[in-house]
């Protein structure tokens, strides 16, 4: 025994030698997930979307304040009309390949993107009509009609060029060794395991790259991704655990970085899908109003995201330009629900089938609806459902209220269209309303900010407050924590880990 | 002898067809539709109806199993829906590493456990005897997942020994590989050692009480020659063979370790696959699964045989 003992004890100190001796001498980001295919015609996962943030530029990007500010594009002009687009290109731009970026090979992006069988940015951007190259540094856009959200588009996956050699040459097998205009250029990539990019040389922008290498390791479990990072195996991870702020915080040799997101969470009303839509929450707008009342978001925010999250009661956050004031808010008022239940002759309490898609934070909201709302007269029977599971149900109207998500994209129209406008495929409840859907149109329209956010207030008179068919909640924090040893790195709404002016100590 | 391996080497073909088949089935009951997920967050109908052309989604179950069975007749296990890339090479990338994985817990398993049979066996009601039967407790009942999780924290946060996740080659370097291994293979194994305990302390207690152990006592022979060679040799039979078709288990119970360490295995793979439907994987997975657990099973048969003339007949 005490031989078998000496024996494991060496073992282990031998091995805490190999574990110790590890070098840092790249950045070691840990991704929530394994990204799908990296090829950004195809690809639908939201953290593939941080691996091509350091592999493939787009037209537009975002800033900060969510403002669209140029990237491979250096200006951009809409005509009267709205049904025409300008878009000036940056000039001595090249692919990893060596390959010139210029009006063909964006027009050749474009197009791949709209053409390609399998595209998921065919929707995005099918406002597209046509793609002129005027001259070698200057695209057109023709659209079949005006589409105030195409810029916006243009600063997500739709906006990235691809090398046109390299992408005819691999077809549907491009994923595999994606070929861009980034800083850094795709070196290898083992499944569920790692994606390794390093610095590339001719970057239009390379005296803002300080890091040769950055590998991306997707570690599923937000404990151990942690554990990860406070034992130095990582540099930086996203998506931080409301709950475990407090733990980044405590470690002196760790920074947290946060933004509001763009998504929100919210309760889905099944309005008018199937049989299940037949109970007085669908049919009676007071009915929703009242479930409305019940909640008190911020007890909700404290309780669950120790109050680090931003309640929230529209498609987008108080902090967006889009947000309507005129529609604060509502404070909790269990009396003015009762009332409401009371005028539209609801027999209490209101048994409901709420269909929650696993998870801890989610099953812990569900939790807490479920406590609030009894007071009021509801009573939310929570079916825990794993999730792929409860969107099949979701679309088959097999729920009476969905406790689901939206991860949230720049343009507000990419919030709110897909699930308020009638036979929209989001719109899982079936709520219809043509005043809504006219609204939209407006807003999709709208030369401006200023006419689209009036166009959005009509929306929103017809579907906040018990009006619509979601019930928006809160929106989350984009928690993103990194060892003190990283400079320069700045969170944006959309919770991409951007890397370009980022320094590594060492 | 021949006749009975013919025999057995025959069986196994029908079994594995049965065994795709049941899975391919089973695969068909889960809940949900690979197209929504493939479609991403926006799902647009035009996208959809294309995923469902495309993979035959549409297609009756018993047709889309036989043109999966050609393909695998033709050495084609598919393509993975949601990487692009095929699921052969996948399997060829994974199987490796869930191997090594499983040798080494194997190892772990077999040197703690057989060793802490015999003490505990040799050292009955003793202090000995209590530690090594609670140490077997503790690993039957000890979650892999908490474990894992334990191990993490106290080996990688607060001493900064070993990487918290991740896997190197072994061929790629061989002290980093052991160093990711390490704790993911001493969890994994934990609990057979635990199994491997019990059975060596029982095959053991019952050797040394045998009328051949008295014997050698009785010639006068140093207590550690009778319970290595005499009594452990006898005993260490069954063990053995457990050892073996244990394996195979081993290799079912990395789903969750490897989960915990992020290691890219088999584990992992199946996982991911079956939370995005991706059927293609999850099918060729169970099949290259099943076909080593069933030659497993093949081999401990032959290894009986080999040991026990009495059952060539």
């Amino acid at each position: 025994m005490t031989i078998v003992l000496r024996a494991l004890l060496t073992l282990l100190l031998w091995a805490a030698a190999i574990g110790g001796a590890s070098a840092q001498s790249s950045l070691r980001i840990g991704l929530a997930e394994d990204p799908d295919v990296l090829d950004p015609t195809l690809a639908r996962t939201y953290v593939g979307r941080i691996v091509f943030a350091s592999m493939c530029d787009k037209l537009f990007d975002i800033d900060q304040k969510m403002n669209i500010v140029p990237q491979l594009a250096l200006s951009h002009e809409t005509s009267q009309d709205g049904k025409t687009v300008t878009i000036k290109l940056r000039p001595g731009v090249k692919f990893h390949d060596g390959e010139d970026f210029n009006a063909d090979a964006a027009k050749y992006s474009l197009e791949r993107h709209l053409t390609m069988k399998g595209s998921f940015r065919k929707p995005e951007i099918a406002a597209i009509e046509s793609i002129e190259v005027v001259d070698p540094l200057t695209l057109r856009l023709h659209l079949k009609q005006p589409y105030a959200p195409l810029l916006a588009q243009l600063t997500d996956r739709s906006g990235m060029m691809v090398a046109p050699k390299a992408a005819e040459a691999a077809g549907d097998k491009f994923g595999l060794h994606p070929v861009c205009a980034g800083p850094y250029k795709f070196v290898e990539r083992v499944q569920q395991d790692r994606i390794v990019v390093e610095k590339f040389a001719d970057y239009w922008n390379k005296d803002k790259i300080h890091i040769d290498r950055i590998t991306y390791l997707p570690i599923v479990d937000s404990t151990v991704r942690l554990a990860n990072l406070r034992s130095g195996g990582l540099d930086l991870i996203e998506r931080v655990l409301a709950t475990d702020i407090k733990t980044v915080r405590q470690d002196k040799r760790l920074a947290l970085s946060k933004a509001v997101s763009l998504g929100y969470l919210g309760l889905t009303t099944n309005i008018a899908n199937g049989p299940k839509a037949d109970n007085p929450l669908a049919k009676d707008p007071r009915v929703r109003r009242a479930l409305e009342l019940s909640i008190d978001r911020e007890a909700l925010n404290q309780v669950v995201f120790n109050g680090e999250f931003v309640p929230g009661n529209q498609w987008v956050s108080p902090q967006n330009p889009y947000y309507q004031e005129k529609f604060p808010i509502p404070k909790r008022d269990v009396a003015k629900a009762k009332a409401l239940l009371k005028e539209a002759g609801v027999t209490t309490p209101l048994s409901l089938d709420f269909m929650v898609p696993n998870g801890v934070e989610l099953r812990q909201v569900a939790e807490v609806l479920q406590s609030m709302t009894a007071e009021a007269g509801f009573d939310l029977k929570i079916r825990l459902t794993e999730f792929a599971t409860s969107l099949k149900q979701a679309e088959e109207g097999n729920f009476q209220l969905y406790l689901i998500g939206w991860s949230g994209r720049t343009d507000p129209d990419g919030n709110s269209y897909s699930f308020q406008v009638c036979n929209q495929p989001l719109n899982n409840g079936k709520y219809c309303d043509k005043e809504v859907d006219a609204a939209h149109q407006e807003a999709r329209a709208g030369a401006s900010q200023a006419a689209r956010k009036a166009a959005y207030e009509k929306v929103a008179a017809k579907v906040l407050n018990g009006g619509g068919p979601i019930i928006y909640l809160y929106h989350p924090q984009v928690l993103v924590a990194h060892t003190d040893k990283l400079d320069g790195y700045v969170q944006m709404p959309d919770g991409l880990v951007r890397v370009v002016g980022l320094t590594l100590k060492q | 002898m021949l006749a009975f391996l013919t025999r057995r080497l025959l069986q196994i073909v029908p079994t594995i067809v049965l065994v795709s088949m049941l899975i391919f089935g089973l695969q068909q009951l889960l809940p949900g539709d690979p197209a929504l997920i493939m479609a991403g967050e926006e799902r647009d109908p035009a996208v959809l109806a294309q995923i469902r052309a495309q993979y035959r989604l549409n297609d009756p179950v018993p047709v889309r199993y036989l043109f999966w069975a050609k393909g695998v007749l033709a050495g084609d296990l598919g393509e993975s829906m949601r990487l692009k890339s095929s699921v052969a090479s996948l399997v060829e990338e994974k199987l490796p590493v869930t191997l090594q994985l499983g040798a080494m817990a194997l190892l772990f398993a077999l040197g703690i456990g057989i060793p802490a049979g015999i003490v505990s066996a040799v050292k009955k009601e003793t202090a000995w005897d209590y530690a090594a039967n609670v140490f077997a407790l503790w690993g039957l009942s000890t979650p892999n997942f908490w474990l894992g999780i334990l191990l993490i924290f106290l080996f990688s946060v607060t001493l900064g020994w070993l990487p918290a996740s991740g896997y190197v080659p072994l061929g790629e370097d061989w002290r980093q590989s052991l160093g990711t291994t390490i704790m993911p293979a001493f969890v994994l194994g934990n609990a057979l050692a635990a199994v491997l305990m019990r059975h060596t302390r029982g095959a053991m207690l019952q050797a040394l009480g045998a009328d051949y152990v008295r014997t050698a006592r009785a010639k006068g022979l140093q207590e550690g020659r009778v319970v290595l060679k005499h009594a452990l040799r006898n005993a260490m039979t069954p063990v053995i063979t457990l050892g073996a078709l244990e394996f195979g288990t081993l290799l079912s119970g990395a789903v969750l370790t490897e989960q915990v360490f992020t290691i890219p295995g088999f584990g992992k793979l199946i996982v991911d696959s079956v939370f995005n439907r991706d059927y293609a994987v999850v099918q060729g997975v169970v099949l290259v699964t099943s076909t080593i657990y069933i030659t497993l099973n093949l081999l401990a048969d032959i290894a009986y045989m080999l040991v026990n003339p009495r059952l060539r007949g």
